[in-house]
């Protein structure tokens, strides 16, 4: 059954949702990718959270005025509305007063979403009420789709993401150099305005298939998770793009399988999965990768160190140098150098001086690479026999000055 | 106000009084240290934690539950902090990755277990149940110094008292390294202060709070008042011993004003039902903190 | 031991070697890095009680780095750090330590005299009140700074050069025998410049010894008795009289020195 979900031969329903979450994971993953970058993911919760008390007002509105109370576009029209609004009061206390980000999107998010949910309650005690499946927004529902919300999802998914694909050369810049970019001409302000009202489309959009509690996962995972696989901003958007379409077209093809089980929860945990698996197994960034790195790292500073100490002739006090240079063979447990010990201090010690005439007699500092340290390199692999030729008579005339 | 409203509204204010108290203290320090969205994780996070517990103890007892969630709010702040460190990752983003994802845990959890002989409500979870915390054994004011009348006491009104009387002790004991982390971390390190263990503790007393309000005013309030009463003190006032106690009067009178909008308010106006307590002490809140951006005396920020 | 060690074959760039017991700061082979790009690399640095020393080098040498890890609030690779001949730990009370000012938010609700305050909790302890023996040391430090008019006036209401003054008070009221200080003069203005100066020189008259993270070459040899050269390495440290010299600022600054020199008038 899950091949022919995955197949999107499960049936009309199923290959409809499918596709729909599939396109909603792209757009969230790419809008939510440009929120990360301007260090703002969490204001996809305000965003989402916010759209509550639109949400209700707007069915109570139409209810009131005899239209139907449960048309789509009037209740997606009123969430964004009050999250437009929810926005601008997060944007206006972040600004204007002292307050900082976390506290003001915090603020609005709760206030904004207690204010919902009472107005829910009052819609439940009406007798048009009977929350009239309302109540799905908040964990999503996928169930009996309709051909035009697909449609809907469709059309404005591919609207909003098109636009950021086509501006992410000036938010990109934003987000990493805002004082040059105005030096460009390129209004953060108005470029951060724009990242926000995608991402408030694509939220109102994603509401009705994962629920305004769950889309902010889709909005967040799928950009930290491809975060780890790239430090380029194309593509880190692209593999969040492929991130987030993944779980969506996974999550629904797992949960079309069991009848009890609900999509959007599903579709989160598909994104966790990938965000996992890149935390853990990215290279580079990482985590099994960074910490192996870091050990050869360490094991070859305190093995140079060390050995360069022996070379000298003095103590090794850390112990940890000891350890290292001791499970190699290259000392004895009462800390006294072993032959082959000597001889590698003797390279090492070597390497050091060439590297120090090189840079210091020879200023060639301007030539090198500033980010690694020479003496941990040996310098054969750096600079050609002849270099290191010269470098060699030049150390045995300074040498032969002292005598 | 006779012996009606000390039976069925004096509870449920005592109980709302003492977690709105209990979440705004700490908050205090959360939005000075700019972690005021830990409360946002937090709330999400014990959904998984109570369910896993009922699955667990195949019960809805409270104990169980509330070590669940205690123990789900505690497992995302080190997985939060785990991400920040290890993998690199800012933190508001690594709140929103282990939150939702630990509450669609929750959700899914949730919905595939056998819960006919459970109902465990989302509106119960996010608004709690604090009209219903009545003292039915109450005949009056005199009831509080009768001892058989006070066993019937709601026991959330006991568990939420200590709950406040812990968390003020904290900030009591520890308020002098709590102003400092605040004010200058990596200052207060050279100095010999446990900065990171003082930072976690104040995360998970916070943590604690939430979880014992959680059941009975849910956790809209509780995001709710971990964050506006403190930063509605905040645009007023320059002192941080101000801004503390300025914090809890706000969380009083939210609560107060709240519980009579809800409770009384559309009585008033003709109607037969009465507005969530929760929603509307939070909402009452939110127009504090409204009040106080818009006119407060230290709204401004120094350049 | 490395580039140090080899350039004093040739005598001239480096003092003897001083007394680890009496050296008010020894460190020992320190490396540093963030992740596996190394910040510092193989550092030995000793200063003596009674100095005035500056850290010089070019933007990203690892100065801020190095004092970071001196006072233990980032990890090190490897290395030994010792204050006057014991570690970190059982020193504490004896090392002041003026971070860049960057780390603060100015909208923090504490005036300048709770600021200043603050730099005693740690010695009053959580539960002694504060008394008037206290409130009047946290006056004379301000007043050291030139900033008693100020005590309560709320930290973002100052000036740059004032906030600068305020976290030195603060500093100073640990009455420790270590000061390491973070580039402290950066960003100021000339007065405030001034008056800092002449409280550094005032705790070295007194003994003291006061290690900072200088950004201007042109200064060095006013104010500063001692010099470390570092970029990543250290490069050589010592007299200022003996070791601020043409060759050293060259190899220390390599391709950045003209950059360096528009500030070096009269070295």
């Amino acid at each position: 059954m899950l091949w022919s979900a995955l197949n999107l031969t499960l049936g009309y329903n199923a290959t409809l949702v499918t596709i729909g979450a599939t396109l909603l994971g792209i757009a969230t993953g790419i809008s939510g990718t440009f929120l990360y970058l301007r260090k703002n993911a969490l204001i996809s919760d305000a965003i989402s959270h916010a759209t509550l008390p639109g949400l209700g007002a707007a069915f109570l509105f139409m209810t009131g005025v005899g239209l139907d109370g449960r048309n789509l576009i009037g209740l997606l029209g009123g969430s964004a509305i009050s999250a437009a609004l929810g926005l601008m009061i997060v944007t206006w206390l972040t600004t204007k007063t002292r307050l900082s980000q976390d506290a003001a999107i915090g603020s609005v998010l709760s206030v904004f979403f207690a204010f919902g949910v009472v107005l829910l309650t009052v819609i439940q005690a009406l007798p048009s009420g009977r929350q009239a499946g309302l109540e799905t927004f908040l964990l999503g529902s996928t169930a009996g789709m309709l051909f035009n919300d697909a449609v809907l999802i469709l059309v404005l998914g591919a609207i909003t993401t098109s636009i950021l694909v086509l501006f992410r050369r000036p938010i990109i810049l934003v987000s990493f150099d805002s004082t040059y970019a105005k030096t460009l001409g390129i209004s953060p302000q108005k470029t951060d305005y724009l990242v926000l009202a995608v991402a408030l489309a694509v939220t109102v959009i994603g509401m009705k298939i994962a629920g305004l509690i769950l889309i902010v996962a889709l909005l967040i995972i799928a950009p930290v998770a491809a975060r780890f696989w790239s430090e380029k901003s194309d593509i880190i958007i692209l593999i969040s793009a492929i991130f987030g379409g993944l779980s969506g077209y996974l999550g629904t093809a797992i949960s079309a399988t069991a009848p009890g089980l609900p999509t959007g929860p599903i579709i989160v945990l598909c994104s966790f999965v990938l965000f996992l698996v890149s935390f853990l197994l990215a290279p580079r960034r990482g985590v099994l990768a960074a910490a192996r790195s870091f050990w050869v790292f360490q094991r070859t500073v305190h093995m140079t160190q060390g050995l360069l100490l022996i070379a000298q002739n003095q103590p090794i006090y850390e112990p940890k140098t000891k350890r290292i240079l001791q499970r190699r063979g290259f000392i004895r447990a009462d800390g006294v150098a072993t032959q082959a010990g000597r001889a590698l201090a003797a390279k090492t010690l070597l390497n050091e001086r060439r590297w120090s005439f090189w840079r210091n007699k020879m200023q060639q500092t301007g030539n090198l690479d500033e980010s690694i340290v020479y003496s941990l390199v040996s310098i054969e692999t750096k600079l050609t026999p002849d270099q290191i030729e010269s470098i060699d008579r030049g150390l045995s005339e300074e040498q032969q000055e002292r005598v | 106000m006779g012996s009606d409203f000390v039976a069925l509204s004096l509870p449920p204010l005592l109980i709302g009084l003492c977690a709105s108290m209990a979440c705004a203290l700490p908050g205090n320090f959360l939005i000075l240290r700019k972690q005021a969205l830990i409360g946002d994780a937090i709330s999400h996070v014990v959904l998984p934690g109570i369910v896993v517990a009922f699955l667990v103890t195949g019960q809805v007892s409270t104990w169980p539950m509330m070590i669940g969630a205690a123990g789900a709010a505690i497992t995302a702040v080190l997985l939060i902090e785990l991400i920040r460190r290890v993998g690199r990752i800012e933190s508001g983003a690594a709140m929103g990755v282990i939150f939702t994802s630990m509450f669609a845990a929750g959700v899914l959890l949730l919905e595939q277990s056998d819960t006919s002989q459970v109902h465990l409500d989302v509106e119960h979870a996010l608004f709690g149940n604090l009209e219903s915390l009545i003292w039915l054994d109450a005949e009056g004011w005199a009831s509080f110094f009768q001892i058989k009348a006070l066993a019937g006491l709601p026991v959330e009104l006991l568990r939420m008292a200590t709950v406040l009387l812990a968390v003020s002790a904290f900030v009591y004991i520890f308020w002098r390294p709590l102003a400092l982390i605040c004010f200058d971390e990596p200052y207060a390190r050279t100095r010999g202060i446990a900065a990171t263990a003082l930072g976690f503790a104040l995360v998970t007393l916070t943590a604690i709070a939430a979880v014992a309000a959680f059941d009975a005013v849910g956790s809209i309030i509780v995001i709710a008042m971990i964050i506006c009463p403190p930063a509605t003190a905040r645009l007023m006032v320059n002192s941080l011993r101000s801004q503390v106690i300025y914090s809890q009067v706000l969380a009083i009178m939210a609560t107060v004003l709240g519980y009579m909008f809800a409770g009384y308010v559309p009585l008033w106006l003709g109607f037969s039902n009465t507005l969530s307590a929760a929603g509307m002490i939070a909402s009452m809140s939110g127009v504090f903190l409204a009040c106080a951006a818009l006119f407060g005396p230290h709204r401004r920020r120094n350049i | 031991m490395t580039n140090f060690a080899l350039i004093a074959d040739n005598g001239a760039f480096v003092e003897k070697n001083v007394d680890l017991e009496s050296a008010a700061l020894n460190i020992q082979g320190m490396t540093v890095s963030y992740g596996s790009e190394p910040a510092i690399y193989s550092v030995d640095f000793n200063v003596a009680i009674g100095t005035l020393t500056a850290i010089i080098g070019p933007n990203g040498a690892g100065k801020s780095t190095l004092l970071k890890a001196a006072i233990g609030i980032i990890p090190t690779v490897s290395g030994q750090v010792r204050f006057f001949g014991k570690p970190l730990s059982k020193m504490r009370h004896r090392i002041s330590y003026v971070p860049q000012r960057a780390s603060v938010d100015w909208d923090f609700p504490a005036t300048v005299k709770d600021v200043v305050l603050m730099g005693l909790y740690p010695t009053i302890g959580f539960f002694k009140r504060v008394r008037p023996v206290h409130l009047d040391h946290v006056q004379s430090c301000l007043r050291k700074v030139g900033m008693q008019d100020f005590s309560d006036r709320q930290l973002g209401q100052l000036s740059g050069g004032q906030q600068q003054r305020v976290f030195l008070a603060r500093a100073l009221v640990q009455k420790a025998d270590v000061y390491l200080l973070d580039e402290p003069l950066a960003g100021i203005d000339a007065a405030t410049e001034t008056a800092i100066i002449s409280v550094l020189k005032d705790l070295k008259k007194s003994e003291k010894t006061v290690i900072v993270v200088h950004h201007d070459l042109s200064t060095v040899k006013d104010y500063f008795d001692h010099v470390l050269f570092i970029n990543k390495s250290p490069i050589a440290q010592g007299r200022t009289a003996k070791i601020f010299t043409e060759e050293n600022l060259s190899i220390t600054y390599g391709g950045q020195l003209s950059a360096a020199k528009s500030g070096l008038a009269g070295a």
